[in-house]
């Protein structure tokens, strides 16, 4: 498909998502709490989206994940939360 | 159009979705053993399950005409309790010679824990010895990396694994290339709220290779699609992929890889 194809295909639907994740921002910013791990990595991922280099799916998905390759102690939850707390944390959140 | 969905677990979902899937074009369903939403409280559960995949959900699958096969293991999230496993991997002989059973599977990991690991590797073990293809699950979200690089080193570890028996599945931008490099297969699972979208399954068929790829719905109790391959086939279309290639992809690809089994006749 030419560049042309892909936005009218592809456009709107994108430009949708990224009102919604603007107004995900204002939604996190207008309630009360502590900062939070979570939004730490999303403003990290966020900044991914405009580095003007390839592979940004990736870059955003490297961005939430583990980077560590030892085995943890042991799982004391099943759940995922979308990002990784570090390595202080991950025993408490994962 | 005709398909083969490679990973669905069709014991929660409804009779409707078998009749969905069929009109769909749906030639055969493949059903990996997994969680259950709960821990069941003893191997005695698991046998009950192995039943159910080996003997009655075949069974309500063929009233629609629908071949259904199936692989055995105790799933990751259950995999914490290393003597519990150990139990559910001795039932797994007594129902491997069944006739829908295709292989070892889904295991992996969840946590990338030291015990999940173990059990992991025990399931490779099964595998080997009784010459069984095999199907991984790789982890959530950011536990998905670093579960995918352990599960590559277990299987490499075991030197009787073949890896074009293998698949390994929910993989996504950040992970195809290390799995397909390796000489696995690849599997890519279309849910409407993480993992892949069709837009993305697509960007990768394009990106990456259309070669030892499926997309499946791992359609579950969740919150899932029992129809995205279908849907995603539609988009391809879109897209400007042939015929021809869509068929390759959501039919002639997943055959391959599982006729590896002689038990997948169709
Ligand atoms: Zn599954």
């Amino acid at each position: 498909m030419t560049r042309q194809e892909i936005l009218d295909l592809y456009f709107v639907e994108a430009r949708h998502k990224l009102i919604d994740i603007g107004a995900f921002l204002d939604r996190v910013a207008r309630a009360e709490g502590h900062a939070d791990f979570r939004m730490e990595a999303f403003h990290s991922a966020l900044a991914k989206l405009s580095t003007g280099e390839p592979q940004v799916a990736k870059r955003v998905l490297l961005a939430f994940s583990d980077p560590t390759d030892e085995p943890i102690p042991a799982a004391i939850t099943k759940a995922a939360c979308g990002a990784w707390p570090g390595p202080e944390k991950s025993a408490v959140v994962s | 159009m005709r398909y083969i969905e490679p990973h669905a677990h069709m014991v929660s979902r409804t009779t409707d979705d078998y009749i969905s899937m069929v009109a769909s074009g749906c030639a055969a369903v493949c059903e990996p053993a997994f969680w259950a939403g709960f821990d069941r409280g003893s191997a005695d559960g698991f046998h009950d399950y192995f039943l159910q995949l080996t003997d009655y959900e075949p069974k309500r699958a063929a009233k629609f005409g629908l071949p259904h096969f199936c692989w055995l293991c105790i799933n990751p999230k259950e995999s914490e309790d290393v003597g519990l496993a150990k139990e559910v991997l001795e039932l797994i002989p007594e129902f491997i010679g069944r006739p829908n059973v295709l292989g070892i599977g889904e295991i992996g990991l969840n946590k990338n824990s030291r015990n999940e690991l173990e059990v992991l590797e025990m399931h490779i073990e099964l595998a080997a010895r009784h010459d069984q293809l095999i199907l991984v699950h790789t982890p959530h979200l950011e536990d998905k990396l670093k579960g995918t690089r352990l599960t590559l080193d277990a299987l490499r570890n075991n030197s009787r694994i073949k890896p074009e028996r293998v698949i390994i599945d929910h993989v996504e931008e950040h992970t195809v290339e290390m799995v397909l490099d390796a000489g696995f297969w690849a599997g890519m699972t279309l849910y409407p709220g993480s993992k892949c979208s069709p837009a993305r399954a697509i960007d990768i068929v394009e990106t990456y290779s259309a070669e030892r790829l499926w997309m499946n719905s791992a359609c579950d109790w969740g919150v899932s699609i029992p129809l995205s391959i279908p849907y995603t086939a539609m988009e391809m279309r879109r897209r400007g992929h042939s015929a021809e290639a869509v068929d390759a992809l959501i039919y002639r690809n997943p055959h391959e890889f599982m006729s590896q089994s002689p038990k997948f006749k169709l």
